[in-house]
């Protein structure tokens, strides 16, 4: 079974699905099987990640060799993006179970599994897929159940975050679609190693120029690079807490490594980098997306909010390493892929506890509560620092790598607009600490809340102790980065 | 070749004409009739270049049933849209420019419209696809044989998509949403007009009968799973409008429906699965009889059939729950 090692990593959770709507009446089993599709993924990903060091794994799809049809390839550039997305799936898994209970209603529930197994399968199949247009319908199965599962949030605003995000996010998609068009039309062919090889004669060709701008600009939307971030926040700010958390810290960064596998290893970095201002355009908007991410979510009044803006300005840090297009930069933004996912998610996740104790997460409703929920409020510190980039964090070690990246590229005004975005970041999440500890707690709070469940609390910390971890010790996020950022530049079509 | 032209010109002109005037229109029932308008173009421009297959697609879902979806919408909510103030229509248009200034600019290095020697014609793709497919799965349509066979995931993939949509639907409308809105029984009533009552009676085994013509039929002409789906589907809606939606829903109970949904798709996994049993990889046919052939033959059979499963049964439901919604104006 092991050759079909890359098809199953996709196959198990695009069967869950089904299976979850056939089960609807059986919620605690609707959520196991979303809890398997979790973990079957995260085996396969595992599996595969031990496998890649001996050269790209390919998968044939119906037999047909490609490029006559789909072939799935697993190597170096994905097999970080296949971690990040299984563990941040299994730990939204753990975390569902009482936090999805808790926000929406009992037969609606079994709908959120589907939902989340078809957005898993998404974002595994646009990891994994080796063809173009592949790669896009995997984006509107991701797309199309994101959308759902926001509008599922507890509020009526939710609907109104998801339409936005399904109108801008359509619009995204059907350009990516028209770059694919015209790729396909000057070369004839949608295999993205056969791609590589046809574009490298279209010298100036206006048909090419016009399919890299339309799929990178597609792909910005799904990245929500700034200006195109506008539908992010109110989308995580109004999606049920564990959605929040599973989408904050998988969705945009699967955008992310798609951008790059576009741009290294389908257009080529001569074509992107050189012939193309991409990288140029990509540093200033990562610097405009830092500034205005990290000020916007200084004056954010709930939590969550402002956890989306840090967001917006975090991509902005990955945008900015990927955009010199060097192995010191790309690494760079690779493993800040990982760790703001896993910092992002246990943010996220912690937010997800006081909406389930106090009915919202607005700051004003934290006052004095740092004594009450210890734990929850300790994850945040953390990870809090994390997103500043305070050592020994996980936050720390890539903003690092991406300073030193930025410092050999000679970038000075991205590197000023890095420094200046920390700082604000300590202004936001000293806003948090300032609100739970150092305020007094309103005078009528009810003495006898409910006690947070202990499996969410668990899935919060088991995301905070990794970025601990990879704060202390770098040397697994840094070895898949180098070995994504080497397997980006080197071998082209992979 | 110039009466060729000059349909194509006129056709083009239409479809021009029918798009602005759609965003001009602030009637969103005119707008949906006229956007029904705009797919029968696009379907008459798809035969001029010789799709038929997309097409047919584009008749059925276009023109059919996603017309039928935005009325069914707009009977719940307000029929006119809103003014957007000039200020805020800026930012839209000066994108809709742009994109539209980068087709141009991008179509001046497209190959030329019919050439032979595009890369797309000279691409070893194009002569595998229309010449060796005959011996590796010997169906007629070619469309037929990439679509299920070569490119057998991405319609897996397209099925997930219809799946994803009829899951949202069911989770933001559905009755799983709001059980008590259901609407009363009497709200339709075309079943007193006895011409329509006995006409789409009579259609009805006609309707059904097509849909499954397309469906065993997609291997030698234009048709397929999608289509199929679809025409089914529209045979229902047409019941469901006329008898009220309580017979429909005799005929076909929601229980049934909604097992049906996740059936098509458990069944087109299920094919890949029992291929990767047999010792091929996902969706490898040939796995499934000694002659490959006759397993490419029977696979695309039943993932055919599996896709006009899902699909009739995602539309049919999307309908109903738009039409068992008490309007909320």
């Amino acid at each position: 079974m092991t050759a079909h090692l890359p098809a199953l990593q996709v196959l198990v959770p695009l069967g869950c699905a089904p299976l979850c709507l056939l089960l609807r009446r059986f919620r605690t089993v609707t959520w196991l099987v979303f809890l398997l599709a979790a973990l079957s993924s995260l085996a396969c990903a595992v599996l595969l990640a031990t496998r890649v060091d001996d050269g790209p794994l390919h998968y044939e799809m119906g037999g047909w060799p490609a490029p006559y049809g789909i072939e799935f390839v697993v190597a170096g550039f994905n097999t970080p993006v296949l971690l990040v997305v299984s563990v941040v799936a299994v730990v939204a898994a753990v975390y569902a179970r009482r936090s999805v209970g808790d926000e929406v209603d009992d037969r609606r529930a079994p709908l959120v599994y589907t939902c989340l197994c078809l957005t898993l399968t998404g974002l595994l199949g646009l990891t994994v897929t080796g063809d173009v247009f592949n790669a896009f319908v995997f984006l509107e199965i991701s797309s199309l159940s994101t959308y759902a599962l926001i509008a599922m949030g507890r509020r009526r605003r939710a609907l109104l975050a998801s339409f936005r995000y399904l109108v801008i996010g359509t619009v995204g998609a059907t350009f990516v679609l028209i770059g694919i068009g015209f790729a396909y039309a000057v070369t004839g062919t949608l295999n993205m190693a056969d791609l590589a090889d046809r574009l490298t004669d279209l010298d100036g060709n206006r048909a090419l120029y016009a399919a890299v701008v339309f799929v990178f600009v597609g792909l910005a939307v799904k990245m929500a690079v700034f200006p195109l971030h506008a539908w992010l926040p109110a989308a995580y700010g109004e999606a049920p807490s564990a959605v929040s958390t599973f989408l904050a810290a998988a969705s945009t960064k699967v955008a992310i490594y798609v951008f790059c596998r576009f741009a290294f290893t389908v257009f080529g970095a001569g074509l992107v980098f050189t012939t193309m201002p991409v990288g140029e355009v990509g540093l200033l908007l990562a610097a405009l997306a830092m500034l205005v991410g990290s000020a916007a979510a200084c004056f954010q009044r709930d939590l969550k909010y402002l956890l989306a803006w840090s967001s917006v300005a975090q991509i902005g840090y990955i945008v900015a390493g990927i955009s010199l297009a060097t192995a010191a930069g790309v690494s760079a933004g690779y493993l800040h892929v990982i760790n703001h996912a896993v910092i992002k998610g246990a943010l996220f996740g912690a937010a997800g506890l006081l909406v389930l104790r106090l009915g919202s997460a607005r700051l004003d409703d934290l006052a004095g509560l740092g004594r009450r929920m210890p734990w929850t409020f300790a994850a945040i510190v953390v990870t809090g620092l994390g997103l500043v980039g305070v050592p020994p964090t996980a936050g720390f070690a890539s903003k690092w790598a991406l300073v030193s990246a930025l410092l050999d590229a000679g970038a000075w005004p991205v590197l000023v607009a890095v420094l200046a975005s920390s700082l604000l970041a300590l202004v936001y999440v000293g806003r948090i600490v300032e609100a739970a500890w150092f305020r007094d707690p309103p005078a009528d709070l009810p003495a006898d809340q409910p006690r947070a469940p202990v499996s969410m609390v668990a899935a919060v910390w088991a995301l905070v102790l990794l970025s601990v971890y990879f704060g202390i010790d770098a040397s697994l996020p840094g070895g898949l980065a180098d070995a994504a950022a080497a397997a980006l530049l080197g071998t082209g079509g992979a | 070749m110039t009466v060729f032209t000059l349909i194509n010109i006129s056709l083009l002109a239409i479809l021009v004409a029918t798009a602005l005037t759609v965003s001009r229109l602030r009637a969103l029932y005119e707008a949906a009739m006229l956007s029904a308008l705009f797919s029968l173009v696009t379907a008459c421009l798809f035969v001029l270049l010789d799709a038929v297959d997309v097409a047919f697609t584009e008749a059925a879902v276009g023109v059919g049933i996603s017309t039928v979806l935005l009325l069914g919408g707009l009977a719940l909510t307000r029929s006119r849209e809103a003014v957007t103030p000039r200020r805020r229509r800026l930012p839209g248009a000066a994108v809709a420019i742009l994109a539209g200034g980068t087709l141009v600019y991008a179509s001046q290095d497209l190959p030329a419209f019919g050439s032979a020697d595009s890369p797309v014609q000279r691409h070893p793709l194009t002569d595998t696809y229309l010449h060796q497919s005959q011996e590796d799965i010997g169906i007629p349509n070619t469309v037929t044989s990439v679509l299920a066979s070569y490119r057998g995931l991405d319609t897996l993939g397209e099925l997930l998509v219809v799946f994803t949509a009829g899951v949202a639907v069911l989770a933001l409308l559905g009755p799983l949403a709001h059980p008590v809105d259901a609407r009363r029984r009497d709200d339709l009533d075309l079943v007193d007009y006895r011409v329509l009552r006995v006409i789409s009676a009579m259609l009805m085994p006609f309707i059904l009968l097509f849909a499954l013509y397309v469906l065993f039929h997609g291997d030698f002409g234009p048709g397929g799973g999608f289509q199929a789906g679809v025409i089914f589907a529209a045979g229902f809606v047409l019941y469901g409008l006329v008898f009220g939606l309580d017979k429909a829903q005799q005929v076909v109970p929601r229980v049934v429906l909604w097992a049906l949904i996740p059936f098509g798709l458990l069944l087109y996994l299920g094919v890949g699965v029992v291929n990767m049993l047999l010792g091929g990889s996902f969706l490898d046919y040939d796995t499934l009889s000694s002659d490959p052939a006759a397993g490419q033959h029977l696979g695309i059979l039943l993932v055919e059939s599996a896709i006009g499963i899902t699909v009739a049964a995602v539309m049919t439901t999307v309908f109903f729950s738009f039409a068992n919604r008490r309007a909320t104006r």
